[in-house]
């Protein structure tokens, strides 16, 4: 099968292979989600992964993070398997994961949404560089979270994980119904972050917005992925791109 | 006017009861979802701990208020890992019921073995006698009660709001899967937080031991007033419900005063108007 070569495609790498998934199928109860997902992210990628809406690209994140119920095949995270993996010690293998409606709690305030997700291991960022990245957070520390605006609730939403030390992170479309000026600085910050090391998988509809941090994409469509290229194929690829994403 | 400050200081001291319980049972049902019919059995329990230890083992009643609420809250996290857990996701009439089932049985057994009349369990030496406040006469006893409670019931919202176990409570209640995904051993935190609940209970039984003997019922006759006051103040909020069960306690007294005949029926009266005019309870959220 193409998508199964996939995986072994070698395309901008720049690292050591640190996220291989290979043959993920996943559940939703009795409805099969994801019919075998093959792709792999290399340390200190962006990765994207596109695709139109109930491709399976959430699905895929929620599965490497262990918070879908009943999944199968192989996700190897720093060459540990972790299909039977549980959320929380996936969580401390060091891959954090910020989601699509945000998670932001409503009983807590700014501060203790910030401070909730427990530190896993060293190395996260300090408040005060989270702080530099993101201003608009330190003035509104005491309010409740989910009073602050969508941009600041994304905002919070990426600036907690970044504390914990994990250097992997999934950002489940951060840019979601915000304003051209805050997808500007979340942009920004995937890109600071890139270059402080961090490894990257983002799920995008935005593909403008992917292309302008992305390293490589794959493309995933009923629950596979059907291509993967790097960033410097995109303009050799946009016609595929298009049908792909039905734009 | 005696008569009147006595029957105020009766309504603190249920008032007391009340916000243990529905303290216990307002945490257990945000983190766990389940409302939970076994905690007068529980509280029954924590009387009869307190009991055992001093009749069996010559254990003073200051050992009690620690040694029963974690005899207890033991017995719950058992109760919550081999069953209460298979429960989660489903309706809350699966929780109640299996409860009520827990609190039958738990009843019945120490029933069949200490029939149904009460057994005396004294007052510490140390909380013996009364002073005199001019306008009353207070037994140290009902006063530590009142005291020792409320420092709990403060303690316990501290816990929950301005810590940060009690940060990843409030977001486990909100969203549990997030909180695990962020690394927290949520399954593990539930079960604590049952066994805090229902050590709550337990605690509150070994205060009531003294006062209102150690009976196998007298769980089973407290609680359904905890559940119209937990009704009452709604299930949103800790402090609600420890605001709640005070005040009705205290209007439980007033009532005994004013029109003794309504006492026994007034916080059902009560419950009845809230339930009217706002459903979620006086400080709950809508759900």
């Amino acid at each position: 099968m193409a998508e199964a070569k996939l995986a072994e495609k070698p395309v901008a790498a720049t690292g050591a292979e640190v996220l291989t998934v290979k043959d993920l199928q996943a559940w939703y109860g009795e409805s099969h989600i994801l019919h075998g997902i093959n792709f792999n992210v290399k340390a200190g990628e962006v990765v994207t992964l596109l695709g139109r809406n109930g491709a399976g690209k959430t699905t895929t994140l929620k599965s490497i993070m262990g918070v879908i119920g009943k999944r199968s095949g192989s996700i190897r995270f720093d060459n540990k398997e972790i299909i039977r993996t549980t959320s929380d010690k996936i969580a401390r293998l060091g891959i954090a994961f910020c989601p699509e409606e945000r998670g932001i709690f409503s009983s807590l305030d700014v501060r203790e949404n910030l401070l909730l997700p427990p530190v896993v291991r060293p190395g996260g960022l300090p408040l005060d560089q989270i702080f530099t990245l993101f201003p608009n957070l330190r003035e509104r520390l005491t309010s409740q979270g989910t009073k602050l605006s969508g941009g600041e609730q994304q905002m919070l939403a990426i600036a907690r994980i970044l504390r914990t030390g994990a250097r992997f992170l999934m950002l489940d479309e951060p840019t979601e119904g915000l304003a051209p000026v805050i997808i500007q600085q979340i942009g920004h910050t995937i890109a600071r972050l890139k270059s402080q090391g961090f490894t990257i998988l983002l799920v995008e509809q935005n593909f403008r917005f992917a292309s302008t941090v992305a390293d490589r994409y794959y493309i995933v469509e009923h629950g596979k992925v059907i291509d993967g290229f790097a960033n410097s194929e995109l303009s050799a690829n946009m016609d595929k791109l298009h049908t792909y994403l039905g734009v | 006017m005696q008569a009147l400050y006595a029957q105020l200081l009766v309504g603190l001291i249920n008032g007391s009861f009340y916000a243990l319980l529905s303290l216990g049972l307002a945490v257990i049902f945000g983190m766990l979802n389940i409302i939970n019919f076994a905690h007068g059995a529980l509280y029954m329990m924590g009387a009869f701990v307190a009991y055992f230890l001093l009749n069996l083992g010559g254990i003073n009643y200051w050992w009690a208020l620690i040694i029963a609420p974690v005899v207890v809250g033991v017995f719950g996290m058992i109760l919550e890992r081999t069953m209460l857990q298979w429960l989660a996701g489903l309706d809350h009439l699966y929780g109640l019921l299996l409860t009520f089932g827990i609190a039958l049985i738990v009843q019945g057994v120490f029933q069949n073995y200490f029939g149904s009349s009460g057994l005396p369990y004294s007052i510490p030496d140390q909380l013996k006698g009364g002073v005199n406040l001019g306008f009353m006469f207070l037994p140290i006893y009902r006063g530590w009660v009142v005291i020792f409670s409320l420092v709990v019931c403060l303690a316990t919202w501290f816990l929950i709001e301005k810590t940060q176990l009690g940060a990843y409570l409030r977001a486990a209640t909100e969203n549990p899967t997030l909180v695990r995904a962020f690394g927290i051993n949520v399954p593990r935190m539930i079960t604590l937080t049952y066994g805090l609940g229902v050590g709550l209970a337990a605690l509150a039984g070994v205060l009531s031991a003294p006062i209102n003997q150690v009976r196998p019922l007298m769980g089973a006759d407290l609680i359904i007033v905890v559940f119209a006051v937990v009704v009452i103040g709604g299930m949103g909020s800790i402090m609600g419900s420890i605001i709640t069960g005070f005040a009705l306690g205290v209007i439980e007294g007033l009532t005994k005063y004013f029109y003794p005949e309504a006492s026994n029926t007034v916080v059902f009266v009560l419950m009845v108007v809230v339930l009217l005019v706002k459903p979620t309870g006086l400080t709950g959220r809508a759900a």
